[in-house]
């Protein structure tokens, strides 16, 4: 019944591999390609905290810190992206985004 | 340590079984809630590593701010989820097919992994005993990483400007009260005196 880091890094794993498989199933839906994006810097985070406790080292939790500053402030950009070009389109559908014709 | 396990079980089961139903389910509304579902529980994984400042940290600012935030914008678009699902059974294949090949290539790498044998000369900071981990953590992050500290802050800052810079719109036709504008009014911009002859008008 010993928990050991294997576990943790189960865990995430299987987090990230849901994360990725969200984007291909919903590829219209922008909104839940960025919750699925949430969802796999959740495994990273959990990726790094599971290694920080175990190895013994800090440095872990300071980097997890800054990748949560990161990920917050992308999904505010994100949602403000996807709010303002609602109100030009109506549509948040994925292949309609095409104006840059990038 | 059974009790350690079975939390462990329980949050890492309900975290799976919840993110799985994120990418699933049909509403929006209900992906948020599960989202904000799934964190919670990474935050009880989180308490279980001993990592206590971080575990409130994901509870305040992921259920606190994002998932608040993506609710907002869930229920304030106008749209037609159901017309978004379309062709959710056809991504599936390719879906399950590219989610099973990461996995095992993950599965390969924790595996394949291990620690070296003076890892413990290697550790960059290694964790203070007798010191709580907010403690430790503070003291790490305003000593050595200070300045990689207010780089985070400043992104935050150019995030915060940027989402109101964004969203901000002044619509045409609409009164508003211009408080800067009241305030600058002066007598000569409204008030004119005239001499008025005797027995003419103006």
């Amino acid at each position: 019944m010993e928990i050991g880091l294997a576990h943790y890094l189960t865990v995430a794993a299987i987090l990230f591999t849901l994360g990725i498989f969200g984007i291909f199933m919903n590829r219209k839906n922008v909104i839940i390609i960025m919750m699925s994006i949430e969802l796999m810097l959740l495994a990273v985070n959990i990726n790094l905290v599971a290694f920080s406790s175990f190895l013994g080292d800090l440095v872990g939790q300071v980097f997890t810190i800054f990748v949560l500053t990161v990920a917050a402030a992308e999904a505010a950009i994100g949602l403000a992206i996807l709010v303002v070009y609602f109100r030009n389109r109506g549509t948040i559908a994925v292949e309609d985004i095409n104006m840059m014709k990038g | 340590m059974v009790v350690q396990a079975l939390a462990f079980y329980l949050f890492a089961t309900v975290a799976v079984l919840s993110a799985t139903a994120v990418v699933t389910v049909r509403n929006p509304v209900h992906s948020v809630l599960l989202l904000i579902l799934t964190f919670f529980n990474a935050a009880g994984l989180f308490v279980l590593l001993g990592a206590e400042f971080l575990a409130m940290l994901l509870v305040v600012v992921y259920v606190g701010a994002v998932a608040v935030l993506f609710l907002f914008v869930v229920m304030m678009l106008d749209i037609n989820f159901v017309e978004m699902r379309e062709g959710f059974l056809n991504y599936l294949p390719i879906g399950v097919l590219i989610a099973l090949v990461l996995f095992v290539e993950l599965a390969f790498v924790g595996a394949g992994w291990a620690l070296s044998d003076d890892k413990v000369a290697v550790l960059a900071h290694p964790t203070p005993a007798g010191l709580t981990n907010v403690e430790a953590l503070g003291q790490l992050i305003y000593t050595d990483y200070a300045y990689i500290f207010q780089a985070a802050g400043l992104v935050l800052l150019v995030a915060m400007i940027g989402a109101i810079v964004l969203t901000l719109r002044t619509r045409e036709g609409v009164r508003r009260q211009k408080i800067s504008e009241q305030v600058k009014r002066d007598r000569a911009d409204t008030l004119e005196v005239k001499k008025v002859p005797v027995g003419r008008g103006i």
